[in-house]
């Protein structure tokens, strides 16, 4: 990977991070942990992967990103307004009465959202029905999914992979953001789903694992999905849920937090710093 | 029964009250055994289903499943209660709660957690106007929509032995008091809080004290409104109905839902025969939910007791 490229994607990256907590100093609490976690692949995806214009939204031969762990909408936005799909500002609004910026996706209020989404598992349907609906009109451009590992747990998301494999859906790319926590604690001990590689390779994806909060493993491991070809992409991300923030990684309750403004202050701070 | 309104909040919240009465009836019968879907630290369960495993059973983010799961449960002898957030309960699982519970006669409660409005900041995804609505076409279900600490108390130990399909909503933080400590609230009649002859508010669920606040507003234009409880939407209590059909001649019904399927509909459904009222209601207008704190959007739903007064006022007229 290019040097440059890598520094400017790990930068991208951090000021997602702070656009992040700058939406929930704001609002006082949020989704931080699976926020954090995703941030880094967040960064490379629209850093260096997909084919968008924040000057058209709309914009039909677009790629697509559904990120359904809709929960992590704050991190979404905050890449959204890096791009400048909207005033940076707008951040502050997270959840605020009126706001466009619901704290679980909403394609028909933010600019760049792609999809509705917030009821775990259904975003994995809709992703697929994107990627087979680029198919069916010929167009190459290629639908990136965002799934929790908690979320696996839901039985549609694997209705939606058998999909993707039997349909031969290349242009798809499943990132599972394995953190090793949901709402309730870890994932082994809530309902162990044990090798999701192993369980996301057996149903017909061409699968990696890769440390996901690595910007340059993934990178690689994203730069491999352009070939297309006739099976759907999976990569396993494995992260740390509260990325970045270390008292965020080491809470032992890191879901959503509510915390004083002196406190995202103080970790606000903490990320400003390494800007330069 | 001992009411004891005066529009002060309770200092108790619902899901601490919630997570103490599943762990109280599950130490009385050893037959109840409580499933969650992954949000059982929003009801203050985790720590004690961690050293109790075998009655208290995290099934993760799989709310159909859990459905099932309590279903099979029911069907060697268990009395299953479930609990996830309102349209995981209602929506997601519908057919699972229609068919394997209902239909197959296997008896569970699902608790859903934030109905209406009280899901605030997660917004419209997580916004249940139309639970009661998809409830009330399961033959025979009980739908119950909670006032106060007292009467969850009460219902959840009755729905552990009830028979049948029984689904709970109710918020999880604090609400009005309205019921003394130790009220117990059958299941089934509606409960008169305020007498009135010019009007009845039939009201259920945070909405009682929306109309409460209302009768005393409209008292001070010389306007005596009945306010009427009617938490346990299935079976209705039609008596109830006919009686303040006749005696005020003027309903308003305010429901913290869309007015579409659930009090409102129930008791137009119950009038539609031998009407003698004029009914009117304070209700969601057949709209989805939006994210933002409760009070602004009690508002923007027109859900406040000046909506009731509002709506009151322009029936009389
Ligand atoms: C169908 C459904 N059930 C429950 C929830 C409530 N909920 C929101 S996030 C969450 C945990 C998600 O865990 P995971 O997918 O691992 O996300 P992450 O840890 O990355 O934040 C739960 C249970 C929901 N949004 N949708």
């Amino acid at each position: 990977m290019d040097a440059t490229l890598k520094k400017r994607l790990e930068r991208f990256a951090l000021e997602i991070r702070i656009g992040v907590l700058e939406q929930m100093k704001a609002r006082g609490f949020g989704h931080v942990g699976g926020s954090l976690s995703i941030t880094d692949a967040l960064a490379v995806l629209y850093g260096s992967q997909m084919r968008v214009d924040p000057k058209r939204p709309d914009w039909a031969e677009r790629d697509k990103l559904v990120c359904s762990k809709g929960h992590a909408g704050p991190a979404v936005y905050a890449a959204l307004a890096l791009q400048g799909f909207f005033p940076y500002e707008e951040l502050k609004t997270l959840n605020q009465p009126g706001t466009n910026l619901p704290s679980h996706c909403d394609r028909n209020k933010t600019p760049g959202v792609d999809m509705t989404t917030g009821s775990l598992g259904q975003g994995a349907s809709l992703a697929c029905g994107m990627a087979f609906g680029e198919k069916l009109r010929g167009r190459d451009a290629r639908v990136f999914l965002v799934v929790g590992d908690g979320e696996a747990n839901e039985g549609q998301v694997w209705e939606a992979l058998m999909f993707a494999a039997a349909k031969k859906l290349g242009n798809l790319v499943l990132l599972l953001d394995v953190n090793g926590k949901q709402l309730d604690g870890c994932t082994k001990d809530i309902l162990d789903t044990l090798d999701l590689s192993a369980k996301v390779a057996a149903f017909g994806f061409d699968t990696v694992s890769i440390d996901g909060n690595d910007i340059e493993q993934v990178y690689n491991a994203l730069e491999r999905t352009r070939n297309g070809g006739d099976k759907p992409y999976a990569i396993v991300l494995n992260t740390i849920k509260g990325k970045g923030i270390a008292a965020v990684e080491n809470a032992k309750s890191n879901h959503s937090m509510a915390v004083s403004s002196d406190q995202w202050n103080e970790w606000l701070l903490s990320l400003t710093a390494q800007l330069d | 029964m001992e009411l004891i309104y005066d529009g002060s909040m309770d200092s108790r919240l619902f899901k601490d009250i919630l997570g103490k009465t599943i762990r109280e009836l599950s130490e009385q019968d050893n037959d109840f055994i409580y499933l969650d879907a992954d949000l059982m630290s929003c009801i203050g369960t985790s720590a004690w289903a961690c050293e109790n495993p075998e009655r208290g059973v995290n099934c993760g983010i799989s709310e159909s499943n859990m459905i099932g799961v309590a279903c099979g449960l029911a069907a060697t002898g268990f009395k299953p209660v479930v609990h996830t957030f309102g349209p995981f309960a209602s929506r997601r699982v519908f057919d699972q709660v229609f068919l394997s519970a209902g239909y197959a006669k296997n008896d569970i409660t699902v608790i859903g957690t934030d109905p209406g409005v009280t899901a605030s900041f997660n917004g419209g995804t997580h916004m249940p106007f139309e639970d009661v609505a998809l409830y009330r076409t399961i033959p025979t279900a009980t739908i119950i929509d909670i006032t106060d600490v007292p009467m969850l108390i009460s219902v959840l130990k009755q729905c552990k032995d009830l028979p049948g399909v029984k689904y709970i909503r109710v918020g999880r933080k604090s609400a009005a008091k309205v019921f003394a400590d130790g009220t117990e609230t059958p299941i089934g009649p509606a409960i008169t809080l305020r007498e009135g002859k010019d009007v009845a508010i039939f009201a259920s669920g945070i909405m009682v004290h929306e109309a409460m606040q209302a009768a005393n507003k409209l008292a001070e234009s010389g306007i005596e409104a009945a306010v009427v409880n009617f938490f346990t939407i299935k079976p209705l209590d039609t008596e109830a109905v006919k009686k303040f059909a006749k005696q005020c001649g003027n309903i308003v019904v305010a429901e913290n839902h869309n007015r579409i399927g659930g009090l409102y509909s129930a008791v137009c459904e119950t009038l539609a025969r031998e009407n003698t009222a004029k009914i009117d209601v304070v209700a969601v207008n057949d709209e989805y939910g939006e994210v933002g704190p409760q009070d602004y959007l009690q508002k923007r739903f027109g859900l406040t007791a000046e909506h009731i007064v509002e709506t009151v006022q322009s029936l009389l007229k």
